[in-house]
């Protein structure tokens, strides 16, 4: 190695990780003004006095200055209060600590469910159907992933629910209060990334099997599960990863559709009820929290690349 | 050479495919219209029942009730189609927000300053990146739950990606010359962009658009179920899933209309883009169908030889080798040769003779798309046509490749991969074997030969790759090695080092050795007896003798010759 490529690499990571988050604050601030109308009245209700309104307009601080809000919102942010809830009046990290872990546990478990899987999965399938060999797969990896795609996380969930919950009584149906109230949630956050990753490392696998080196490999009858594993994964990681960005950011779209299905103490569930509710300081604060995970997932995922394919850590991956 | 080993040898037979809708597409139009027939019909038909309360609440499908009743006693399968036409509305409403803006502010990028519109670019592949949902809560967060504010919230957070589909179509075009002629002509930037970028954007858009409906309803229907989109009393698919959801421990049929709905429509999109997809993108078609390829298979018709010396003798011996397309092109045409131990056979001929194909097929190694047959093929001892022991064949056939720098792959260390032979098939622990290749790297004077190993391919130069390759192909003491180019990405002075080194293998293990090369100067210096191919067929064979005293008589040979010596005019005088 010439330079040193690494503190290069990661400087211009954290960078782009802090505007990222800069936009984030910025984003999340604005979420009360965007408001059409008074968004006192709006908070406080229709059937409010407007001594109420007023009250409310005041306890959020919307009668200061725009510019003294927003930095009294930036310093809350640095000192890590993200203010209280309007409902509840709990501290907004304190619900965000409590369900924080069990939004990010099946969103992790998911992402690596769907790694290995769909790994697994196109690559076989690109070795199965290699040289015209079993067109019948071809097609038929093409229909399933297609209808696979079309079924929503909640309708996985429903179904998942309906088999294993209710008719074999397998598994339970929600509640977070085992390990095995993990595999059904998993399932169906993963169905849809496996679908579409697997069609992309498919893709990818095709154009890597083709090369001289998988001849090369195959020369010294390795057997086609090391020669795979071996030669042909360690290429496929690294335009596998540059593309698979997208899907698993969102996963976590996922993951808060997916609490509903299956009553998840999570982040998602609390901020759907919070946009209900308007209650603004939590909705907030969960929104900053899930985009500072995926703008994280997004630059691990860069990390990672640069270190299986260290060609990536002067590129750079195309985002545009 | 290479373009012989490749499938792509056999795209002249592709053209004359037709370009048709593929089933996928078909289906997805059917299905299509049969929702939107539905989204027509069933509010008027099936409205009142859709609405009707009874106190026959939560039934099971029954005669009257296929899908059972609500909780309101209403009936399901009315309420199922009912909602077809709020959900593709409401869906139709969400995608035409995200194309439309989407291509509108993917232009506009291209009439703002540079430096503007790098900015935006980049705000945009971060809006591209973050999840679409988290978007859209923030739009419904600010216009508050409702039906509405769920399809702007949606179709807000679909716009980035057609933002980056339209500035990146443009971009090509922008630059394109009739582009430039036109602004040149002073014709005004926006004219310049509706006319030559838009028609440019039709395909592209088309898949992505049938692909972002699918999201969309996804999205659209996600947020109706978690309670933010469409309220009761109105109701799309996903209210109708979340109604049901509680009751499915009493009553799983409630959840099959909206999730049979879903599907169909989610699926109805995805076959159409999908389908169109596949008609643009030659990359996602299959490759010609037919037969199945990269396999060696005994000749059908098993030609009765001539009772020849036993094989086993030989280092290779190969009967009628033919190997075709997937359509059945010969590209060789039944080649029969041996090769004894101890000996080199060359295997000369232009680019497309079949040499290579020949060579790899020996080997066993037929590349994908096409296939061979043959009466016979034994190399170094193994009967390739019928069950070999791999860890032997990899042991005993080395195989030295022409373009050393695709050869290696790219992700792995030399050493992982060279000496992946010893390791795996011969037991030999990783130390010993890395010791050995140092060793045989420096034989081959390749220079700091004890940490080579440890590089990455990219790190050597192809001479030294090539090197490399050989090296590590005279680890194992192969009985055959089969060499498709070996020099030619060697300068001379290496090139006779490792001509050197391949004599000395010859001689200290007894190996046989096939050579492939399109240089009759190195051919003649090296090998004892030579074959000449030429489309698909061994035209000559010529002993060292015959081919130093230029005795052959096959006009081809002469040709070639006759441009060796054009090249490397010798003193020699001929006939």
């Amino acid at each position: 190695m010439r330079a040193r490529p690494w503190p290069v690499f990661l400087a211009r990571k954290a960078r782009e990780f802090v505007l990222a988050v800069a936009a984030l604050v910025v984003l999340t601030f604005a979420i009360v003004h965007l408001i059409p109308g008074d968004p006192a009245r709006v908070i406080a209700g229709v059937d409010a006095s407007s001594e109420q309104v007023d009250a409310v307009r005041t306890q959020l601080g919307l009668d200061l200055p725009l510019g003294t809000q927003f930095l009294d919102h930036v310093s809350g942010l640095l000192r890590g209060d993200l203010g209280e809830s309007y409902r509840t009046g709990q501290p907004v990290t304190d619900v965000i600590a409590t369900r924080l872990p069990f939004t990010l546990s099946i969103a992790l478990v998911g992402i690596a469910v769907t790694l290995v899987v769909s790994l697994a999965l196109g690559l076989a399938v690109a070795g199965l159907t290699r040289g015209n060999r079993n067109p019948w797969l071809d097609s038929a990896f093409g229909w399933v992933t297609a209808i696979v795609l079309a079924l929503p996380v909640y309708v996985v969930g429903a179904i998942l629910i309906v088999l294993f919950a209710v008719t074999w009584r397998v598994l339970p149906a929600g509640g977070a209060s085992s390990a095995a109230a993990y595999i059904l949630p998993t399932l169906a956050i993963a169905s849809g990334p496996i679908a579409s990753m697997s069609r992309l490392v498919r893709r990818e696998a095709a154009v890597v099997l083709e090369q001289d080196f998988m001849r090369t490999a195959r020369g010294r009858r390795l057997g086609r599960v090391r020669e795979y594993a071996r030669h042909a994964v360690p290429n496929l990681l690294a335009s596998t990863l540059t593309l698979s960005g997208l899907i698993l950011a969102g996963m976590i779209g996922g993951a808060i559709v997916v609490e509903t299905v299956f009553a998840w103490p999570g982040l998602g569930r609390a901020v759907v009820e919070s946009i209900i509710e308007r209650d603004y300081a939590l909705t907030r604060g969960i929104i900053l929290v899930i985009g500072v995970a995926a703008v994280t997932l997004n630059i691990v995922i860069d990390i990672v690349l640069a270190a299986v394919d260290p060609r990536t850590l002067r590129a750079g991956r195309a985002l545009v | 050479m290479s373009t012989v080993l490749t499938p792509s040898s056999a795209a002249p037979e592709r053209t004359g495919r037709v370009r048709r809708a593929g089933p996928m597409l078909i289906t997805g139009l059917i299905l299509l219209a049969l929702l939107v027939l539905v989204a027509v019909l069933a509010p008027a038909l099936l409205g009142d029942e859709a609405r009707t309360l009874s106190d026959r609440r939560l039934l099971g499908p029954t005669a009257d009730h296929p899908l059972g009743t609500d909780e309101l006693g209403r009936d399901l399968f009315a309420r199922a189609l009912v909602a077809t036409r709020t959900t593709l509305l409401l869906t139709v409403a969400a995608t035409a927000i995200s194309v439309v803006a989407g291509v509108v502010l993917g232009l506009l990028v291209w009439l703002m300053p540079q430096r503007i519109r790098d900015l935006v670019l980049t705000a945009n592949a971060v809006a591209v990146a973050f999840p679409g949902l988290v978007l859209a809560l923030v739009v419904a967060a600010v216009l508050g739950p409702g039906a509405m504010s769920a399809t702007v919230a949606v179709g807000i957070a679909g716009i980035p990606s057609f933002v980056r589909l339209t500035a990146n179509m443009a971009a090509p075009i922008m630059v394109r010359d009739y582009v430039s002629t036109a602004r040149l002509l002073g014709v005004p930037r926006p004219i310049v962009l509706g006319r030559h970028v838009l028609p440019n954007l039709g395909g592209p858009l088309l898949v992505l658009s049938a692909n972002s409906f699918a999201v969309t309803l996804t999205e659209l229907s996600g947020l109706s179920f978690i309670g933010l989109g469409v309220q009761n009393p109105e109701y799309d698919f996903g209210r109708l899933l979340a109604d049901g959801l509680p009751h499915v421990y009493v009553q799983p049929a409630q959840i099959v209309g909206p999730s049979v709905m879903l599907v169909l429509a989610g699926a109805a999109a995805m076959f159409i883009g999908d389908g169109l997809a596949a008609r643009s993108d030659p990359r996602l078609r299959s490759l010609v169908r037919g037969r199945r390829t990269g396999v060696l298979r005994p000749a059908r018709s098993a030609a009765t030889h001539e009772p020849d010396r036993d094989p086993a003798d030989s280092a290779l011996s190969v009967r009628d080798l033919r190997v075709t397309t997937a359509a059945g092109r010969e590209l060789v045409a039944g080649v029969s040769f041996d090769v004894g131990p101890g000996e080199i056979v060359g295997l000369v001929g232009e680019s497309g003779s079949g040499k290579s194909l020949t060579a790899m097929s020996a080997a066993g190694l037929v590349p994908d798309g096409v296939a061979a047959t043959a009466g016979r093929v034994t190399a170094a001892g193994h009967d390739l046509l019928g069950p070999v022991s791999p860890g032997d064949l990899a042991r005993d056939v080395a195989l030295v490749y022409q373009d050393p720098i695709s050869t290696f792959n790219p992700a792995l260390t030399l050493e992982s991969q060279l000496t992946e032979v010893p390791r795996v098939h011969l037991g030999v622990h990783r130390r010993r074997a890395r010791e050995a290749l140092a060793e045989s790297f420096r034989e081959l004077r390749i220079s700091s030969p004890d940490t080579r190993g440890r590089q990455h391919p990219h790190e050597l130069s192809g001479g030294m790759l090539q090197r490399a390759m050989i090296a590590a192909a005279l680890l194992t003491e192969a009985k055959l090695i089969i060499a498709d180019e070996p020099t030619t990405a060697l300068d001379v002075t290496v090139q006779a080092e490792v001509l050197r080194r391949f004599v000395a293998a010859k001689d200290t293990l007894g190996a046989g050795m096939l050579f492939i090369s399109h240089d009759l100067a190195v051919v003649e210096a090296l090998c004892d007896r030579t074959l000449v191919m030429r489309g698909g067929q061994v035209v000559e064979e010529l002993t060292r003798d015959q081919l130093a005293r230029r005795e052959v008589t096959h006009p081809y040979t002469r040709s070639l010759l006759a441009a060796t010596r054009y090249l490397e005019p010798t003193e020699e005088t001929h006939p």
